[in-house]
């Protein structure tokens, strides 16, 4: 079917084929991109978008460290020792710890908390057209709450301005790492991540078997003071001996405070159903005194809070990290006329056959259109979306009507009209012009920079329209 | 005013219902959009279904409880083989949303967007309007 289709676009687009042809030589050249190449929020990916970090990393190198040199110095230094006098189970139980709090610990750096992706350009466009309509009679900045009722409770919803969209409740804006993570808790130094709805069980798990081997190590390591200055030698003897306990009893007398501690608060929030973010700000126990059923989301049953915070079902990664940057998601860069595109032939997506489909129409359509659009003026360069600056950016350039006439293409600084911008010094002006990103009929997710010819630096547009206004996480 | 974007192409967006909380929901309610295009009775259909498959994926139950246990005691390593319940059921609302392309929003011109595109915030329909809108510049 795909096929036909191909072969239904054909006869139109014969008059610019030598062109396209070579713009799907040129693509093919060009390494098509991962959407975390192209990730708007302060992120780090490792092993091609598989792993995600806070760019803030924090002191995640110190974590690691403090508990592999505790852990080294345990093994090395007390257990031969606690094995020849107790039993061989020490280190068994100790290994079987460590794994657990390591694993524990990478999973929550290195998983996506529950990062919302930006919303599309259209999306915000149609919010704010919502939000227009219902009554405000001066273009101002959209109305920053939003009420809802929750379980017979009133629950506001705030605009993101950095994401341009009413967050869903439970959800906060990170400025460390700029972005709006669901059931937000913190972000956290210590792991180098935010802790949100997808990690927060594997946070818990780490404080919980960090804290066991915390305490584990610290009474093994008394357990191997006592027995050597038991053995008819002192104190100071039997630290003689063994100095690495006592760098070991140092580090995990002050980690268990704060580890242990920690983990009560924490066990106290997943009981309660609570996120840190929430305690902190008081949002249900200030309104309602100490009744239970402040806080909407609450089961009412600890069992229950429990089972669901750490039980529940585990939601996938909503930014698709991995997935292909669709190759006909074009920057609308400058504003020339003429940077139109055509329905890109090939897509990476898996565009089903009702989308090619219904694409075909469209294409017919935007192959009539596309003629008599080139050559006026500069199109609409009205910015739907406010509060984007970057549009300002936007210079009205005049007609690149040569552009579009004719054989495409004979002018590589301007775009050439159906095809994709070949003018990376025009993509790098980082503007948004979303009356012709629309171009595509193809309802794939948002769009980049066509970096033709290898404009590295191109950034991604939409989803990146600067940071507009201040946002508090 | 429309924002109309490219050619002849408009997106109703259907957003997010959180009246029970934060499980996925999309409200029901039958844009205007649409009317010249669809069944209102349809619509609800789709959107119903729809809901009812994002709640199994979140079901709380015996079985998602064990599969967290599990994860939790083979220090979630086992998800590096094992394909969640939620991506089972993500995979058969990616079904669902062809087959209903297919039958029924396609021959009217307009094209379902799964919500997982768009982070599960909205669902977005695309109306794909026939007039030839060249001449409407």
């Amino acid at each position: 079917m795909k096929n036909c289709e191909y072969q239904q676009i054909d006869p139109r687009a014969l008059s610019v084929s030598p062109l396209s042809a070579q713009i799907h030589t040129e693509k093919k050249e060009q390494r098509p991109r991962r959407k975390w190449e192209v990730f708007p929020g302060k992120n780090r990916f490792f092993c091609d978008g598989r792993l995600i970090l806070s760019r803030h990393s924090g002191v995640l190198p110190l974590t690691l460290g403090l508990i592999v040199v505790t852990c080294g110095l345990f093994f090395a230094f007390d257990c031969p020792f606690l094995v020849k006098h107790l039993t061989v189970f020490i280190p068994v139980i100790g290994g079987a710890l460590f794994v657990f709090v390591v694993i524990s610990l990478l999973r929550t750096s290195f998983t996506d908390p529950g990062i919302l992706p930006r919303a599309t350009l259209d999306e915000a466009a149609d919010l704010e057209r919502q939000i227009d309509s219902s009554g405000s009679s001066t273009y101002r900045p959209p109305p920053r709450t939003k009420e809802i009722l929750i379980n017979q409770q009133m629950v506001k919803l705030k605009y993101c301005f950095t994401c341009k969209m009413f967050r869903p409740p439970r959800t906060s804006h990170c400025s460390l790492c700029d972005n709006c993570v669901e059931r937000f808790d913190h972000h956290c130094p210590w792991v180098g991540n935010c802790v949100g709805k997808r990690n927060y069980r594997f946070f818990y798990s780490f404080i919980i078997s960090l804290s066991f081997l915390t305490s584990f190590i610290f009474g093994c390591v008394i357990a191997h003071i006592t027995l050597r200055s038991q053995a008819g030698k002192s104190l100071v003897q039997a630290i003689q001996e063994s100095p690495a306990s006592v760098v070991e009893l140092v580090i995990c007398f002050f980690s268990i405070w704060s580890i242990l501690g920690l983990s009560g608060f924490h066990t106290y929030l997943v009981a309660s159903n609570l996120t840190t973010n929430e305690d902190i700000k008081g949002s249900w126990s200030g309104k309602r005194g100490a009744e239970e059923s402040g806080n909407p989301y609450s089961y009412n049953n600890i069992i229950t809070n429990c089972c669901v915070t750490l039980c529940g079902p585990l939601p996938p990664s909503l930014i698709d990290r991995r997935g292909f940057v669709p190759p006909d998601e074009v920057v609308p860069a400058a504003s020339t006329a003429s940077q139109m595109e055509l329905p890109h032939f090939s897509t990476k997506n898996d565009v089903n056959m009702c989308t090619q489909s219904t694409k075909d129409v469209l294409e017919r359509m935007i192959n009539s259109g596309s003629q008599t659009l080139c050559s006026p003026g500069p199109p609409k360069t009205t910015p739907l979306v406010q509060g984007l600056p970057s549009t300002a950016a936007l210079s009205p350039e005049p007609p690149p009507s040569a552009g579009c006439s004719g054989p495409l293409g004979r002018r590589p600084t301007d775009s050439r009209c159906p095809l994709f911008s070949r003018s990376s010094e025009k993509e790098s002006l980082h503007s948004i012009n979303p009356a012709f990103r629309l171009a595509s009929p193809s309802p794939s997710v948002t769009r980049t920079a066509k970096t033709l010819g290898g404009a590295a630096d191109v950034s991604f547009m939409p989803l990146q329209p600067g940071s507009v206004g201040d946002e508090a996480p | 005013i429309r924002p109309d974007h490219g050619f002849g192409r408009i997106s109703v967006f259907i957003q997010r219902d959180y009246s029970s909380g934060t499980i996925c929901k999309f409200q029901t309610k039958f844009p205007s959009e649409l009317e010249s295009r669809l069944d209102k009775q349809q619509f609800e259909e789709t959107i119903q279904t729809l809901n009812n498959l994002y709640a199994e994926a979140e079901k709380l139950g015996g079985s998602s409880y064990l599969e967290g246990c599990l994860a939790c005691l083979t220090a979630y390593t086992v998800f590096l083989c094992m394909e969640t319940h939620y991506e089972k059921v993500l995979k058969k609302i990616a079904r669902y949303i062809r087959d209903q392309n297919e039958k029924i929003y396609a021959p009217r011109g307009l094209l379902l967007t799964d919500p997982i595109e768009r982070g599960l915030r909205v669902v977005e329909i695309t109306i794909f309007e026939d007039r030839n809108i060249g001449s409407a510049r």
